[in-house]
């Protein structure tokens, strides 16, 4: 359902300049020259793009419909789009949608992004880690399981994690797709192993 | 370095993200500091467990045909645009008699092929389609390449300059087989396809971007290269400064 998504109300991080588009944006959409063309280069990514969304959203329902809602945007603004690589432009489009998702979301548990402070524990918990030898314990865990553990990780930190260990981003391009310099992604990083990591041992 | 920094830095470390000054800054505190050191290990661990559980999530069918069914379809052409190629053709012919159109066809030719080579580069990323013959060693990779093409490309085995050898590829590009090396470097594929030209003449690289691919072309000993990727456009650019100076100091499959 399409229509329940609000549009975001701050600026993308990867700009999509929507109002330059030289030609009228519904003109455009009916080109099929350039459907073809958007098809071939943002498709191949539509895993990638579901897989983020479900992270974002933690909802099957709900990150099909992002996706959607992301495929149509970044379709509008394909004539706009000069790069960088197709993959963490789609990244940032499909974010917004999130975001707005969030704002839709009154009764979510989760805080939106931007209130969560950055030194939300003062404590650094791996301080507190055991002196055992994990690996053989990390090994054991399936993917359900780690699945779970990242989705109940806070929301920039789960984003930042998920950008990086799963989708395999540099730094560079997560500080693009999120909108944030490269030493915030560092800080958020290490942040969100050392809470995987605390969590994995409480489930030890 | 303190802890603190170390402890946001060993990360970095761990993903490859530090400069050669500040990566040994991190080694030489940890070398000092049992704490970190351990820290370093567990880390190296987890993101080992978590590479290799697969975390991915597949898109629905039904998700892929509704993003389809919402674009555009192609059209069968209506009569008029017919006549319109019929004028086009005789404005063509009058341009040819002039010689200006042998350059225009020049031009058009190698936006036409670095197109398809693009699109070669996608349709290999749909599952399954990435490689037909699947190496890491390059002289497994090339000799799969005999008697498929009427030219042998070369192979180089890059993993140690941090490009993954993964395998070999037929494609077709300009309705002609061409041979494509395939190589990795972090989640991104390198295709690099290899194709004999008439002309011998050295070519510097040419970096271009269609579609948010990166296409970065050259020539040499009678050889056109087209190296296609998503990686950024330095990193691709290294990737083709390592493989020329691998074909000039001779470390060839």
């Amino acid at each position: 359902m399409p229509g329940r998504w609000i549009p975001a109300g701050r600026a993308p991080a990867i700009s999509t300049n929507a109002g330059q588009s030289a030609m009228p944006v519904n003109a455009a959409n009916d080109d099929p020259e350039r459907a073809r063309r958007f098809r071939d280069a943002a498709l191949p990514h539509l895993d990638d793009v579901y897989t983020l969304a479900r992270y974002l959203l933690r909802d099957a329902a709900d990150a099909e419909d992002a996706v959607q809602e992301c495929y149509l945007r970044a379709l509008k603004h394909f004539d706009s789009y000069r790069g960088p690589a197709m993959k963490p432009w789609l990244f940032a489009i499909l974010r917004n949608v999130c975001r707005a998702e969030y704002a839709r979301r009154a009764s979510s548990p989760t805080a939106p992004i931007e209130d969560v402070p950055e030194d939300a524990a003062q404590t650094p918990l791996w301080h507190d880690a055991p002196e055992t030898p994990e690996a053989q314990m990390l090994h054991r865990w399936d993917a359900s399981t780690i699945r779970r553990l990242v989705e109940a990780l806070a929301e920039p930190f789960r984003e930042t994690f998920v950008l990086r260990e799963i989708h395999e981003l540099s730094y560079r391009e997560i500080a693009d797709v999120v909108g944030a310099p490269v030493g915030t992604v560092m800080s958020r990083l290490a942040r969100a192993r050392a809470m995987l990591r605390s969590a994995w041992m409480a489930e030890e | 370095m303190t802890c603190d920094e170390a402890e946001i830095l060993l990360h970095a470390l761990i993903d490859g993200e530090l400069d050669a000054g500040h990566a040994r800054a991190v080694e030489e505190h940890i070398a000092g500091c049992p704490r970190c050191a351990a820290q370093l290990a567990a880390y190296r661990e987890m993101s080992k467990a978590t590479a290799s559980a697969n975390l991915r999530y597949t898109a629905p069918p039904a998700l892929r045909r509704r993003i389809e069914a919402s674009l555009p379809q192609a059209r069968v052409p209506n009569r008029r645009a017919v006549l319109r190629g019929f004028a086009m053709g005789s404005a063509v012919s009058a341009i040819a008699a002039s010689g200006l159109f042998a350059i225009v066809v020049r031009n058009d030719d190698e936006a036409r092929i670095e197109s398809e080579v693009v699109s070669a580069h996608l349709r290999s990323l749909q599952a399954g389609h990435l490689t037909d013959v699947i190496s890491t060693d390059q002289h497994t990779v090339k000799p799969w390449f005999n008697g498929k093409l009427d030219v042998a490309p070369p192979v180089v085995d890059l993993t140690a300059q941090g490009f993954t050898l993964i395998g070999g590829r037929l494609d077709y590009v300009d309705a002609r087989p061409i041979g494509a090396i395939v190589y990795r470097r972090r989640a991104h594929v390198i295709n690099l396809f290899v194709a004999q030209t008439a002309s011998t003449e050295r070519h510097a690289a040419k970096l271009d971007t269609i579609q948010g691919f990166n296409i970065r072309r050259w020539s040499e000993r009678g050889l056109n290269y087209w190296a296609v990727s998503d990686l950024a456009a330095d990193e691709l650019a290294e990737f083709g400064d390592k493989f020329e100076t691998a074909m000039r100091t001779g470390t060839v499959g």
